[in-house]
C-alpha cells in the first residue's frame, strides 16, 4: 500500500491516518487478549493492575493462580473432562465428516445443495436453540446427562467445520494425479496411501482442529444436557466468571490464548504444507 | 453380423454407450449416496430430529386432555353459559383422586397455571381434600375453592382439552386468550417477549454496523498490503478468532468493569473522578463492546476475501479518468464489494441475534437477549413449551436469514481461517 507518486498533500495526509486508525483497530481486535497476560500474574485477588504491578515491584506479581489452577480438583477434573468428550467427538466427527464430503465431492452427487445445507446447519442454528432441542430430546432417550450424549452433540457441533475445509481440500484436489499414479503401475491401495492421502490429510487435520476446538470452547449445550459429572472447563469458567472469586479463571484465560496461539500455528504450517504438495505457491 | 454406421455405439461387449454410461453415473451416485449417507443419518438422529421434537413441543397440549380425560368428555355438549352440571364435577373430581395417586398433578396444575392463575392452588388445595370428599361434588369443590364456581375455570378447560395448543406462541408474542377466546394482550408486568425479541434484533443490527465500520479498514489494508505482511497482520485477526469465547467474554469484564482496567486507568489520568467510574458493563453497552469484540473476525475475514479479488488497477483507471479520491471510492470500489459486505454482515448478523453466553455474562439486565429469556424458561421458570416456542420464532427468522445468505454467495463458499 505504497502511497502513489501522484497523490495530494491532503491524500498523503488522509494515508497516515487511515493506517493510525487501522492501528486503533488492531489494539481493539488484539488488546483485550494482551492485557489478560499480566493480569493472571496479579499477587492480588483482583480483576485489575495492582500499584505494585505498576510499579514493576515483583512483590505484586506472583504465580498463585496458576498454582491454583494445577492443584485444584475441580478444575483439573475439569480439563480431563473436557479432553475426553473433545477428542472423541473430534473423532466421530472427523471420520463421519470426511467420508461425507468425499461423497459431496463426486460430480455424480445427487441433492448436494440441499444436503450440504443441512450438514452445515449445527454451525448456524443457535447455540441455544440446538442445546434446548438437544436437552427435550436426549431426556427422552436418556442420553442427558451421560457422557455418550454430550459427546453426540459435540459431533454434530464440530461435523460443519468437517465437512468445509475437507470439501474445500478435495475441490481443489487434482484427479489426474490418480491417473498418473495408476498409470504408472500404482494399485488402488497404493495410489491411496501414497497420492491421495498425502494430499487430503491437512485438510482433514485442520478440519479435525477445528471440530476438537469448537468442543473444547462449548458451554450452552453442556450446560444444558451434561450433569456435574461431565463438568468441562468452559462450565467451570462459566461459573468462574459468574461468580468472579478469584482471577484463577485468568490464569486459565492466559493459558487457553497460549494454545489458541499454538493452534493457529500449527493450522498456518498445515495450510503452508498442503499449498507446497498442490504446488500452488511457495508460500 | 452386420453393422450399418447409423447403429448406436457400444461398448467392446455389445452394450449401447449410452446405457453403460447411465450405468456407470448410477454406480457412482450411489457410491457418493453410500458416503454421505452415515452422516446424515447421525445427523438425522442426533440434530434433526431433536429439532423437529422442539417444534413439536411448541404445540403439544397433552395436560388437560391426558390427566382430565373424564372430565372433558363429561363436559361435552356443555352450553358454555351456566356452571357444568354434577357428573362434571363427578369426573373432576375422579380425575384428580386418580392423578394425585399417580402423583403427577404438578404438570396440569402448571399448565393450567400459565393461561389463569390460581389454578395451581386450586388444584393443590383440592387434591389435598380429596380423601373425605362426599357428593355433591359440585359444591363441596365450590367451597374448597373459589374457581371451580368460576365460568372462566371451565371454559379453560374445555379450550386446554385438544391436544394442540397455539398458547405457547402466543405467550411468546406477549398475547394470551381471553375466556372468550378473543387473542387479548397480557397485563403489562407480563410483557416482556415481543420488547426483547426487538431489542435483540437492533443491538444485534448495532453490532452488525460496528462491525463493518471497524472491519471495513482492517479488511482493506489486508488485501492492499503485500502478501508478507499482511499474512502477518491477518494473525492479529485470527487469533482472537481462535481464542476461547469465554476468554474474551472475561477479559471484557477485567477491562470494562467498575474497578477494571479501563476505569482505573481513566481515574489515575484524572479523565473521570473516582466515585464517577463509568458504568461500561452489565448493560447495553457491555454487550456491545464484547459482542462487536468478539465477532468482527467474521466480518473482516468475507470482506477481505472479495477485496482481495479486485484488481488495483480499476481504482488507478478511475483515479487517471480524473476521479476524486472520495467519487472513485464511492463509485468504484465500494459497488465491488457489496457481495463482502452482505455476505459478512448476514453472517455476523445471524451469529448475534443468537448469542446466549456473551449477553448473560455482560448484559446485566438491560443487555440481555431474547436467547436469555429461552433459557431463563427452560431452567428456572421450567415453562419448557414457552422455551420451545420462543426457540421456534428465532430459529425461523434464522432459517430466513440463512436461506437469503445461501442465495445470495452459497453455504459451500464459506471459508474457515
Amino acid at each position: 500500500m505504497a502511497i502513489p507518486s501522484y497523490a495530494t498533500r491532503g491524500e498523503r495526509l488522509w494515508h497516515y491516518v487511515f493506517l493510525g486508525l487501522c492501528a486503533l483497530i488492531f489494539l481493539f481486535l488484539v488488546g483485550p487478549l494482551l492485557v489478560i497476560i499480566p493480569l493472571s500474574f496479579n499477587a492480588e485477588p483482583y480483576f485489575t493492575f495492582s500499584e505494585a504491578m505498576l510499579r514493576l515491584d515483583p512483590a505484586g506479581y506472583s504465580l498463585r493462580w496458576y498454582e491454583d489452577f494445577f492443584t485444584s480438583s475441580e478444575w483439573l477434573g475439569a480439563i480431563k473432562n473436557s479432553f475426553i468428550i473433545g477428542i472423541a467427538s473430534t473423532l466421530l466427527a472427523t471420520v463421519l465428516g470426511t467420508l461425507a464430503a468425499l461423497g459431496l465431492s463426486s460430480r455424480h452427487m445427487p441433492a448436494r445443495g440441499a444436503i450440504m445445507a443441512l450438514l452445515i446447519s449445527p454451525m448456524i442454528v443457535p447455540l441455544i436453540i440446538s442445546a434446548a432441542a438437544m436437552f427435550f430430546f436426549f431426556s427422552k432417550v436418556n442420553l442427558a446427562q451421560t457422557y455418550p450424549g454430550v459427546i453426540l452433540a459435540h459431533t454434530a457441533l464440530g461435523i460443519p467445520f468437517v465437512v468445509i475445509t475437507v470439501t474445500a481440500t478435495l475441490s481443489s484436489f487434482d484427479t489426474t494425479l490418480i491417473r498418473a499414479a495408476h498409470s504408472l503401475g500404482a494399485n488402488p491401495a497404493r495410489t491411496f496411501f501414497k497420492v491421495v492421502l498425502p494430499l487430503v490429510t491437512p485438510g482433514v487435520v485442520s478440519g479435525a482442529l477445528f471440530a476438537f476446538i469448537t468442543s473444547f470452547d462449548e458451554v450452552v449445550v453442556v450446560l444444558f444436557i451434561a450433569g456435574p459429572e461431565q463438568r468441562t472447563m468452559p462450565i467451570q469458567m462459566w461459573s468462574g466468571i459468574r461468580e468472579q472469586i478469584s482471577p484463577t479463571i485468568l490464569a486459565v484465560a492466559t493459558l487457553l490464548v497460549l494454545l489458541s496461539m499454538l493452534l493457529l500455528t500449527t493450522l498456518e504450517l498445515l495450510r503452508r504444507r498442503g499449498e507446497r504438495l498442490r504446488g500452488v505457491s511457495p508460500g | 453380423m452386420s453393422q450399418s454406421p447409423s447403429d448406436t455405439l457400444t461398448t467392446a461387449d455389445g452394450v449401447p454407450l449410452k446405457v453403460s454410461l447411465r450405468r456407470a453415473v448410477r454406480r457412482s451416485k450411489f457410491k457418493a449416496l453410500l458416503l454421505v449417507s452415515p452422516l446424515l443419518a447421525f445427523l438425522i438422529i442426533a440434530f434433526v430430529m431433536p429439532i423437529l421434537d422442539m417444534l413439536w413441543r411448541s404445540v403439544d397440549n397433552p395436560e388437560v386432555s391426558t390427566r382430565l380425560s373424564r372430565t372433558v368428555e363429561a363436559l361435552e355438549g356443555w352450553d358454555g353459559e351456566s356452571l357444568p352440571g354434577e357428573p362434571v364435577f363427578a369426573a373432576l373430581v375422579a380425575d384428580l383422586r386418580e392423578g394425585q395417586e399417580a402423583r403427577d398433578l404438578g404438570l396440569l396444575s402448571s399448565r393450567l397455571n400459565y393461561e389463569k392463575s390460581g389454578m395451581r392452588s386450586a388444584i393443590s388445595r383440592t387434591a389435598r381434600r380429596l380423601g373425605n370428599l362426599e357428593p355433591p361434588y359440585r359444591e363441596a369443590l365450590i367451597e374448597i375453592n373459589d374457581s371451580w364456581g368460576e365460568l372462566s375455570t371451565w371454559k379453560l378447560i374445555e379450550r386446554e382439552s385438544s391436544p394442540y395448543t397455539l398458547s405457547y406462541y402466543l405467550a411468546a408474542m406477549d398475547r394470551q386468550l381471553s375466556p372468550e377466546g378473543e387473542i387479548v394482550k397480557v397485563p403489562d408486568y407480563l410483557e416482556i417477549h415481543v420488547a426483547l425479541f426487538w431489542r435483540t434484533f437492533w443491538m444485534s443490527a448495532v453490532i452488525t454496523g460496528l462491525t463493518l465500520l471497524l472491519g471495513y479498514p482492517i479488511a482493506y489494508l489486508l488485501a492492499n498490503l503485500p502478501l508478507r505482511h499482511s499474512n502477518l497482520l491477518m494473525i492479529l485477526v485470527l487469533l482472537p478468532f481462535w481464542t476461547s469465547l469465554l476468554v474474551r467474554t472475561t477479559t471484557w469484564i477485567a477491562i470494562l468493569q467498575s474497578q477494571g482496567v479501563l476505569n482505573d486507568m481513566m481515574v489515575a489520568i484524572g479523565v473521570i473522578a473516582d466515585e464517577a467510574r463509568w458504568q461500561m458493563i452489565h448493560n447495553k453497552t457491555g454487550t456491545i463492546v464484547a459482542m462487536t469484540h468478539i465477532l468482527l473476525p467474521f466480518m473482516i475475514l468475507p470482506l477481505y476475501s472479495v477485496m482481495k479479488t479486485i484488481p488495483p488497477s480499476y481504482m488507478r483507471a478511475a483515479r487517471s479518468l480524473g476521479g476524486k479520491p472520495i467519487l472513485s471510492f464511492r463509485r468504484v470500489y465500494f459497488p465491488l464489494t457489496i457481495p463482502g459486505i452482505a455476505a459478512g454482515g448476514i453472517l455476523v448478523f445471524i451469529l448475534a441475534i443468537g448469542y446466549y453466553i456473551t449477553p448473560a455474562l455482560v448484559g446485566g439486565q438491560s443487555g440481555r437477549f431474547i436467547t436469555n429469556y429461552i433459557a431463563y424458561h427452560m431452567q428456572t421458570s421450567l415453562n419448557w413449551g414457552l422455551a420451545a416456542a420462543i426457540a421456534s420464532i428465532l430459529l425461523l427468522v434464522v432459517i430466513v436469514f440463512y436461506l437469503v445468505f445461501n442465495r445470495l454467495i452459497g453455504v459451500d463458499k464459506v471459508k474457515l481461517g
